[in-house]
């Protein structure tokens, strides 16, 4: 009875610690999503050239894997987040005119951001009901994630319609094992910095919105 | 080929170069998981393939 006692008074601050690095995470990611769609809906008014998309996912990511680890045990950390979060919504505004321009366009977007909503609130779910430890997916995904940048590159010169539509398809199944595998490592204590959770979590987030678009937008043309 | 194709091939070329390392980290630090691990991550995955499938019968 006492060694139980012991056991939970033991785990106790690091349980509460697990929860405040997801409710720190969730907080954050739902700000910086409200955030993006705010500069999309700017750069959709500004009417921004194709050519931003482009320059806002290199200039975000190059953020995102040279400035944010240095800041992320700060305050400024944050504002960096914004930074990224904001940037890629920019991006986003010239792709979102033109599937807008389609004649299916709303509904292509509209389908995409609930499908999107409906894939991470499903998985978080799946993990945080569950309780599985998805630790053993890391190197998996990285590999498949390093196949598919190979493949994106291959196809930049291929220019395959059909290699396309795969990588996307790829790519949401990717994000989704990113998904199961990030919130996991919150939940198990692997990941104890809710800004860079935050980020790795957006990330899935945006790809599998983009990568929707692209599926959704390519299918409705088949008709 | 347009100059837009030729700097999101050289962005590319770099994020691969940049995680290249990262991928060996985790290749050698990952647990292995059971078929018990793996048949959990397969059947959402598989929900999430059917779900895309239903939205593209919906569009």
């Amino acid at each position: 009875m006492n060694q139980n006692l012991s056991t939970v008074s033991q785990r106790s601050p690091s349980a509460i610690a697990t929860n405040k690095v997801l409710r720190n995470t969730y907080m954050l990611l739902s700000l910086t999503l409200l955030f993006s769609g705010f500069t999309a809906a700017m750069s959709m008014m500004m009417n921004m050239p194709p050519m931003t998309y482009l320059i806002s996912v290199i200039g975000a990511m190059v953020i995102a894997m040279f400035v944010l680890p240095r800041f992320a045990n700060s305050p400024a950390g944050i504002g960096i987040v914004f930074l990224i979060t904001g940037m890629l919504g920019f991006g986003l505004g010239p792709i979102l005119t033109m599937y807008a321009s389609l004649p299916n366009g709303g509904n292509i977007i509209t389908l995409s951001l609930a499908g999107t909503g409906a894939i991470f609130m499903g998985l978080s779910a799946y993990v945080l009901t569950t309780r599985k430890d998805f630790s053993f997916l890391g190197g998996f995904l990285m590999v498949g994630f390093l196949l598919v940048l190979l493949a994106a590159l291959a196809n930049i010169f291929l220019q395959i319609p059909a290699m396309s539509l795969m990588i996307s398809a790829v790519v949401i199944m990717i994000m989704s094992g990113f998904i199961l595998h990030d919130t996991s490592r919150i939940i198990h204590g692997g990941e104890t910095n809710y800004v860079l959770a935050t980020i790795g979590l957006y990330m899935t987030i945006f790809n599998i919105f983009i990568s929707l678009l692209q599926i959704l937008g390519i299918m409705s043309n088949d008709d | 080929m347009d100059w837009m194709q030729i700097i999101a091939a050289l962005a590319l070329v770099m994020f691969i170069v940049v995680l290249l390392p990262r991928t060996r980290h985790m290749i050698k630090n990952s647990p292995k998981g059971t078929s018990s691990d793996w048949m959990s991550f397969v059947i959402p995955i598989a929900v999430v393939v059917l779900f895309i499938i239903l939205l593209i019968k919906l569009v």
